[in-house]
């Protein structure tokens, strides 16, 4: 591991400069009239038709950690803990094309940049909007962080970050976080925009030929399972049971469709989801998407069954200091099985995988805490640019925070809070899509809901012990779930506590007449499309944006 | 919803854009349908996990998972097209006309 492979060094480092200079020139791409708006800067001009926004959408949702994880886990653990992320993300579609048609549409009519903005606008609540932003964005933080330990098991197993000194070891990480925090500042969301395609095109090369090339090179598809089976079958000294699960049986039924739903369910929930969707020129261009985003999965799945593939060829990730790494196992079985200047594209391809989520969430964290901390709670009278100069700045204080995050804790600490973050964000389901519909559900009930799902999540991860790794808490998302007795996804069985929660106090609250928040939105905004009219809210004109037709 | 009165009062015949554009609710009811096919079937976990049939070497598992990314794309896509034709698009240019600059 002390030896740095030169061949993909110089690949991986051509490959970056290149989207690193792309990523400059993309403030110039399809050029604003101007660029200090939120809708601009943080939002692309809203302006993205079908194929931008599949592959902005790609390249957003499916993130370098998920390319790191989801195979480690399936080596690790098998297809319970790794491959529900094909579940997880075929029923993703179905269920965004049903609101997300409505989330756009009445967010277009009244210039909604967040979820927490349509929380507000919806119900008059600004302590549910509150809950709804700082859940937003504490999700996102640990997420941002993981995309750097993505990075990381990059250069780790190309031999950089072994030195001894802190500086030289992260140094590398540091100068590739610097580049991304310049370019996001100056191009905002078009910066990600652009950088996507090279991403996508990258990732889908690297894939399509692991998956023909490796099976060849290692006995073929029959010899893989027989490996993942035999390992999966194998006890482990600790606890005596089996390593993982092959194929799922009876007792783990409930764990992988809850993990594949609860997953599902929430991923839009995260600002940056929503950022990437709301980006899109037409009400349709995202439904258009929710049918051809799926192409995404194919190439997860097929990522997923890499981490077998690894257990055939034997594959030893070993970090640099010298301990057993999962999450190495994919960039170490690229590096034995492919030549140097290949396993350095398929590298670069991981590496600025995570530039492409890393910039659009910390445009979607910043563009939370301008609209629904700052301005709604510290200068209610900012302009619109005013607005755009502190989210331009709040994304280099978020990257900057993840920076800090990942090189001084413990990697163990991003993972539990993104952990964490999945459950938290979930509960913020009801108040957003159940808002869409109706406005039957009381503020104050929604609220409620929040907190103790919120509570109950965060109890519950805190109890998982994982024995093997050595933890006490936060070892796993699963836990039993009560009266179906069974292993489940903490975040489903928080979210249907939230639900009942929500649904009881709001008949109380009704019987009660508690009264309700002001609703600005009338029932024609949740259908409205590109070249209606919005509304205006502001006092000063919005700024000169390109008519949207 | 906002008890905002949506009617302009010069306009009488102006559309109430405070009402849920119409909508022919069969060809609504079956998008739902064909939506929830994938969730139902990707839930029902004891339908599918099974090593046998193989296909090639690939157990049942995983290729019938895989056969439901091509299923749910082509069913998303259908409910798409059905859903245009469910709801056509009622415009809202007689509404609020303080926003000529958009017009």
């Amino acid at each position: 591991m002390s030896n740095v492979n030169g061949v993909a060094l110089v690949v991986l480092v051509v490959l970056f400069a290149l989207v690193t200079g792309m990523g400059f020139w993309a403030s110039r791409w399809r050029r604003p009239t101007s660029m200090e708006s939120l809708d601009e800067w943080g939002l692309g001009g809203r302006s993205f038709g079908t194929w931008i926004t599949w592959f902005l959408l790609g390249g957003d949702l499916y993130t370098a950690y998920t390319f790191i994880a989801v195979p480690a886990a399936m080596w690790a653990a098998g297809s319970v803990s790794g491959f529900f992320a094909v579940p997880y993300t075929i029923v993703l579609y179905p269920i965004i094309f049903v609101f997300m048609g409505r989330m756009w549409s009445v967010s277009h009519r009244h210039g909604y940049v967040t979820t927490a903005d349509f929380v507000q606008g919806r119900f008059g609540s600004r302590g549910l909007s509150l809950a709804v932003a700082v859940t937003g964005f504490l999700a996102t933080m640990p997420y941002i962080a993981l995309q750097l330990v993505g990075i990381q098991a990059v250069l780790e197993v190309v031999g950089l970050g072994g030195g001894d000194s802190v500086l030289a070891k992260d140094l590398p990480l540091f100068i590739a976080f610097a580049l991304l925090a310049a370019y996001t500042y100056s191009g905002g969301l078009r910066a990600p925009a652009v950088i996507a395609f090279v991403k996508d095109t990258l990732i889908y090369l690297v894939i399509i030929v692991a998956i023909i090339y490796l099976p060849t090179k290692f006995g073929g598809w029959t010899h893989i399972f027989d490996a993942a089976q035999t390992k999966m079958a194998v006890l482990n000294p600790t606890d005596r049971k089996p390593t993982g699960v092959f194929i799922p049986g009876v007792p783990q039924y409930w764990a992988y469709a809850t993990l594949g739903l609860g997953s599902a369910l929430a991923l839009f929930m995260y600002p940056h989801s929503i950022t990437a969707s709301l980006s899109a020129s037409t009400r349709n261009t995202v439904r258009r998407n929710a049918a051809i985003l799926p192409a995404y999965s194919f190439v997860l799945g097929l990522l997923a069954l890499l981490g077998w593939v690894a257990i055939a060829a034997g594959t030893k990730p070993i970090g640099a200091d010298g301990k057993p790494n999962a999450q190495l196992v994919i960039p170490q079985l690229f590096e034995d099985a492919f030549p140097s200047w290949f396993a350095g594209v398929a590298f670069a391809a991981i590496a600025i995988g995570a530039l492409v989520p890393a910039a659009i969430m910390s445009i979607a964290a910043a563009n939370t805490f301008t609209r629904n901390i700052y301005k709604e709670w510290l200068k209610p009278d900012a302009t619109v640019e005013q607005e755009a100069k502190v989210s331009k700045l709040a994304s280099l204080v978020v990257k900057l925070f993840a920076l800090v995050f990942v090189l001084l804790l413990d990697k163990q600490n991003a993972i539990n809070f993104q952990l964490l973050g999945g459950i938290w964000i979930l509960q913020t389901f009801p108040a957003i899509v159940l808002g869409l519909y109706t406005r039957w559900m009381h503020r104050w009930a929604l609220l409620a809901g929040w907190a103790v799902g919120m509570a109950y999540g965060t109890w519950q991860a805190w109890n998982v012990a994982n024995p093997r790794a050595g933890i006490n808490h936060f070892g796993g998302s699963l836990a039993n779930m009560p009266v179906i007795g069974q292993l489940g996804y903490i975040a489903m069985t928080a979210f249907v506590i939230n639900l009942v929660v929500a649904v009881v106090l709001t008949f109380v609250l009704r019987a009660a007449n508690a009264p309700d928040g002001h609703d600005e939105t009338i029932r024609g905004d949740y259908f409205a499309d590109s070249g209606d009219p919005r509304v205006e809210k502001v006092q000063q004109p919005l700024h000169q944006e390109a008519p949207s037709v | 919803m906002s008890s905002v009165d949506a009617v302009d009062p010069d306009r009488p015949d102006a559309v109430d854009h405070d009402t849920v554009p119409p909508a022919r609710t069969g060809l609504l009811v079956l998008a739902g349908v064909l939506l929830a096919l994938p969730v139902i079937a990707l839930m029902w976990v004891s339908s599918y996990s099974r090593d046998e049939p193989r296909l090639g070497a690939f157990p049942f598992f995983i290729w019938y998972q895989f056969l439901w990314v091509f299923l749910t794309s082509a069913l998303t896509y259908t409910a798409y097209r059905i859903v245009l034709v469910a709801r056509p698009h009622r415009p809202m240019d007689d509404l609020d006309a303080p926003t000529e600059e958009q017009a």
